[in-house]
């Protein structure tokens, strides 16, 4: 099988892994995992009071997932730079020297 | 392949099964927020994460003297860090939580270069996103940057040297990497709040920090093994420069890219 292809079928496992939680699971919230840890730690230490506060919060949910888009979107835009980068590298060598 | 071989890979599998099925249901994964951990042992893990990040700083100089070429590729081993640790991807738990992405650069670098990459995009999600803490940055980095790449650094080379394929290896090393790093969140977070005793608190935060994760980290197995497929077609010579591949483990199937 070519890499290709065989990455193809891979991505669709990926792609199924993220996706069927969602047909699975209709009425689940999907909340992120810092506040059922909050509620944890009151119902073990009531008394917990968290002693710092971050420095700065996105003002809104809407910020929020545009700094996450971001954050990815300058992590893949450089892995897929690399790897059409050496793709490029690897075709032009294998041309100088056939 | 010897029977001795696959005897021993089964085995291995049969471990991660193992380990997949004691983790109890009900689960949420993330790192740990600002100002949860008390300071004590916020300030316990900064010191233990100390001496990674130096010997991290050489290691990744060393490389970079030696080898000015693998540059970028130190770069993009960063960057996947980067785009993982943004998917907040949801779970069979009905909650979200998002993988780790060190696993490909330990594999190519060595577990202490992905702590310091580790830390870096941790420093960003805490001031920016408000996402795990400055307080809680050493905490956080012990277990994405130090256990994780450890564990997946020593089963990478674990079944490499009993024969396992390529991609077998790499999709242990990522998966497990992935989820031990969430069982460290948890212990962590068991060793500060010890009201109903440190084994049933820890195991009480693994049931919030772990079953959610598995998913997430077979998924992160999965990617890891496709940049590394991707890798040796086109990257084969920084691949060698890095020995990933050892002696006859050259998969000279995989060069076998049409042009």
């Amino acid at each position: 099988m070519k890499p290709m292809t065989k990455n193809g079928l891979l991505l669709i496992i990926v792609a199924v892994l993220a996706f069927a939680p969602l047909i699975l699971t209709r009425d689940a919230q999907f909340s992120g995992a810092d506040d059922q840890a909050k509620q944890a730690i009151s119902t073990l230490n009531p008394n917990y009071v968290p002693w710092f506060k971050p420095f700065w919060k996105p003002p809104s949910a809407e910020v929020e997932s545009f700094l996450f888009a971001l954050q990815a979107a300058i992590g893949s835009g450089f892995v897929f730079y690399y790897l059409g980068y050496s793709k490029g590298k690897h075709s032009a060598s294998q041309k100088d020297q056939p | 392949m010897t029977l001795r071989k696959i005897k021993r890979i089964s085995l291995l599998i049969g471990y991660a099964i193992f380990v997949t099925i004691f983790f109890p249901n009900n689960a949420y994964a993330m790192h740990i927020m600002e100002g949860f951990l008390p300071y004590n042992w916020a300030a316990f893990w900064w010191m233990a994460m100390i001496p990674f990040v130096i010997a991290g700083v050489r290691s990744i100089k060393k490389t970079v003297t030696l080898h000015p070429s693998l540059k970028m590729l130190l770069g993009m081993a960063g960057a996947f860090a980067f785009v993982l640790s943004a998917l907040k991807i949801p779970s069979v738990t009905g909650s979200s939580s998002h993988p780790t992405g060190v696993g490909l650069g330990t594999i190519l670098f060595g577990p202490t270069a992905m702590t310091v990459l580790g830390m870096i995009v941790l420093i960003f999600q805490a001031l920016l996103l408000a996402h795990g803490g400055i307080t809680t940055l050493g905490a956080n980095t012990f277990s994405m940057g130090i256990v994780g790449p450890f564990v997946s650094y020593g089963l990478y080379k674990g079944t490499k040297k009993i024969g396992a394929p390529l991609w077998l290896s790499v999709f242990l090393a990522a998966t497990l990497g992935d989820l031990m790093t969430y069982v460290t969140t948890a212990l962590q977070m068991g060793l500060a709040f010890p009201s109903a005793g440190v084994v049933a608190s820890t195991l009480k935060f693994m049931s919030i920090f772990a079953f959610t994760q598995i998913p997430l980290a077979i998924s992160e197995g999965i990617l890891t093994v496709m940049v590394i497929n991707v890798l040796s077609s086109y990257s084969l010579k920084e691949l060698q420069i890095l020995s990933v591949f050892t002696g006859k483990e050259l998969p000279t199937s995989k060069r076998g890219v049409k042009e």
